[in-house]
């Protein structure tokens, strides 16, 4: 029988420098080939044995053959190793966790709003580039995307030279505060979302800061969207990922294994404990 | 079923321990009872149950789950998992032995805990009926019945002999190396098993009601007032959830010690402050907050999650030992009275 906590060893093979604070880590096996398979939306665990254990979402599709991908923030212990090590470094990884996006259920033929702000875009990518990869087997896809500055979007090569370029893809792109170099949209997401008033009959996909989330919400529940429509990722403490460790429930659930993607529906059956 | 004389419980046990660690609880200095290895000389305690629960047999308080050794930029899993051996736990209570279940739809769903699954299935419970339940006993509003425990072997002590009925194929095969059992008549402990539960029917919260709790209840009882006062000298301290049999979290920490790293799991506290606090924010900022999630868990969202089945067996161990006086039966009488 394996054992779930005990992870195996993986190579950083790239390390790509996205905004000040946010760097993309490229993560193979030993073997060199991608650590293990998995659907939009799930996480894995990353170590520095010395250092910890943090939980990261997969930012790559589970159409990138070759390899894992996690966009990762700095702003504690791990993730300032993270941030401070080079390429051909080995850490440990497990996974995946989490149930991940219906992107072959609910998803489907549906037309898609993503929503994201800051490194919210993580989870988000990952389906996204997934969607792209059966573009036959969705709508219109409407992306809105914002940081505090140019400097902390997330993926901003890919986003300017990929997506904004594909047909049947809307990137919306809004910065917080007016600069020099930025001809697009300034404002917070909220208002954003509602400038641009989208068609209710969207499914949406929302991630980012809790402040973002609950006000975009609101946006959209004045727009007329319908919560059971509308999915968002959790972010609780973690430490096992397997359901066992007793730290990530919200009431009955538990983030790591029953989440981390709920509908908005779900979430209101939930006690307000996030 | 078979039976020995109490006066040759030395002989049974020493034959247990044979081939095997065998613990049974034992009075320290200050006559609390605690699971402990026998050995010749170990003089088996006759309170009622030990200040800890015998989870700690095969989840203990630290395990290490693996080591690391890293060097430059290569990291080395190194497995340091403790050799399967077979062990026995002698004396255990029906409530704990009700607690172990409760543990094992947590550790034994998928994806199994290896290293707690190893230990259960080498571990041979005997457990023992309650000769005297005591006044903070309340396993029977569980459905448990303290005359008849279950686990691998079920034992009855009277006055003369200790009686002993195997229940499973790890309890045949234990008793079947054990000579020093004679043959024994059924019949024998009809008139303990009536004592055991005449006593237990007069126990003082053996009939609390629990119709406010189960599967369900959570909207009616989040928000709740009751919780602020109900938690309000609660110090944190965390003693309920180490003593309680059926508490599951648990943290995993590192040891560096300079040449290789220890990956290890301890138990840890819902009751603690920093158990879920995180780099994105605090979900539980008080103690109220912590304080609902431990009886919420054992009341709402355990039984949500197993069919009904409550994650409390009532045994007591909160009422004797929180330094405050709070427990979960009054919790249980306090949120009940405000439901009616
Ligand atoms: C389901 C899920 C998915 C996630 N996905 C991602 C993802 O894709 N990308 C990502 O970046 N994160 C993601 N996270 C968050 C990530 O798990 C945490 O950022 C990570 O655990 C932090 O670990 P750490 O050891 O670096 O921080 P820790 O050292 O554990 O601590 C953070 C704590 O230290 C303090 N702290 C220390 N240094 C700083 C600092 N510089 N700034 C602010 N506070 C500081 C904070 O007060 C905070 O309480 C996800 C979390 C979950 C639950
Ligand atoms: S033992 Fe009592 S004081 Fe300590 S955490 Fe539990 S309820 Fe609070
Ligand atoms: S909550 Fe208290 S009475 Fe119930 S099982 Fe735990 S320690 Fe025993
Ligand atoms: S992280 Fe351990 S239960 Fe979810």
């Amino acid at each position: 029988m394996r054992e779930p906590l005990i992870p195996m060893i993986g190579v950083v093979t790239n390390i790509r420098v996205d905004t000040p604070d946010v760097k993309t880590f490229r993560v193979v096996g030993l073997d060199g080939k991608k650590p293990f398979l998995h659907i939009p939306g799930q996480c894995a665990m990353l170590s520095i044995p010395g250092v910890g254990e943090a939980l990261f979402s997969i930012t790559s599709s589970p159409t990138e053959e070759a390899f894992l991908e996690f966009s990762i923030k700095k702003c504690g212990c791990v993730t300032e190793w993270l941030h401070a090590m080079e390429p051909g470094q080995q850490v440990t990884i497990r996974g995946p966790y989490g149930n991940g996006f219906p992107v072959n259920t609910d998803f489907a033929g549906k037309d898609l709003l993503f929503i994201a702000g800051g490194i919210g875009l993580a989870p988000l990518h990952s389906v996204i580039n997934y969607c792209r990869a059966h573009r036959a087997n969705y709508g219109n896809i409407d992306i809105v995307y914002g940081s505090r500055s140019k400097a902390d979007l997330v993926d901003f090569e890919e986003i300017l030279n990929v997506w904004c370029k594909e047909d049947g893809i809307n990137v919306h792109l809004t910065i917080d505060n007016a600069q020099p170099d930025w001809d697009g949209h300034v404002g917070f997401v909220p208002n954003y979302v509602k400038e641009l008033n989208p068609d209710t009959k969207k499914t949406v996909v929302m991630c980012g800061p809790p402040i973002m989330i609950k006000f975009t919400l609101a946006g959209l529940m004045d727009l007329g969207f319908d919560r059971t429509n509308i999915y968002t990722t959790m972010e609780l403490k973690m430490k096992c990922a397997l359901g066992k460790c007793g730290r990530c429930n919200i009431g009955n659930k538990y983030v790591c294994k029953d989440g981390p993607v709920f509908r908005f529906d779900q979430l209101d059956e939930l006690p307000d404990e996030y | 079923m078979k039976k020995i004389a109490i006066s040759e419980l030395n002989s049974l046990f020493a034959a247990i321990a044979a081939d095997r660690k065998l613990y049974i609880p034992t009075d320290d200095s200050t006559g609390q009872s605690q699971f402990t290895i026998w050995e010749e000389g170990s003089i088996l305690s006759r309170n009622v149950n030990t200040v800890r629960s015998a989870k700690d047999s095969f989840f203990p308080q630290v395990e290490n789950l693996m080591g690391f050794k890293v060097t430059g930029k290569q990291i080395e899993l190194i497995e340091t998992r403790d050799p399967a051996e077979s062990f026995a736990v002698f004396g255990v209570r029906a409530c704990d032995v009700r607690s172990f279940d409760i543990l094992d739809r947590v550790f034994l769903t998928e994806p199994v805990d290896t290293y707690y699954a190893q230990r259960r299935e080498n571990v041979c419970i005997i457990s023992l009926a309650c000769g005297k339940p005591s006044e903070t006993c309340f396993c029977t509003a569980f459905g448990i019945d303290p005359a008849e425990p279950k686990g691998d072997v079920t034992c009855w002590m009277t006055g003369e002999a200790l009686y002993w009925q195997p229940n499973t194929e790890k309890g045949e095969a234990l008793t079947a190396q054990l000579s020093v059992l004679v043959d024994a008549d059924v019949a024998d402990i009809e008139q303990e098993k009536a004592a055991i539960r005449a006593t237990a029917e007069k126990l003082p919260f053996g009939k609390l009601d629990l119709s406010a709790f189960g599967q369900g209840k959570t909207k009616e009882l989040f928000n709740r007032p009751e919780w602020k006062a109900l938690s309000q000298s609660c110090l944190g301290c965390g003693t309920c959830t180490f003593i309680c049999p059926t508490c599951q979290c648990y943290d995993i920490q590192e040891f560096n010690n300079g040449k290789t790293v220890k990956r290890f799991r301890c138990w840890d506290s819902c009751m603690y402050s920093d158990f879920t606090k995180m780099s994105a924010g605090q979900p539980r900022p008080t103690q109220t907050e912590r304080f609902r999630q431990r009886f919420m868990h054992k009341l709402v969202y355990y039984p949500d999650n197993n069919e009904g089945i409550f994650a409390c067996v009532g045994c007591g161990r909160c009422l004797r030992k929180c330094p405050i006086h709070m427990n979960i039966v009054k919790v249980i009488k306090t949120m009940g009275e405000g439901t009616k």
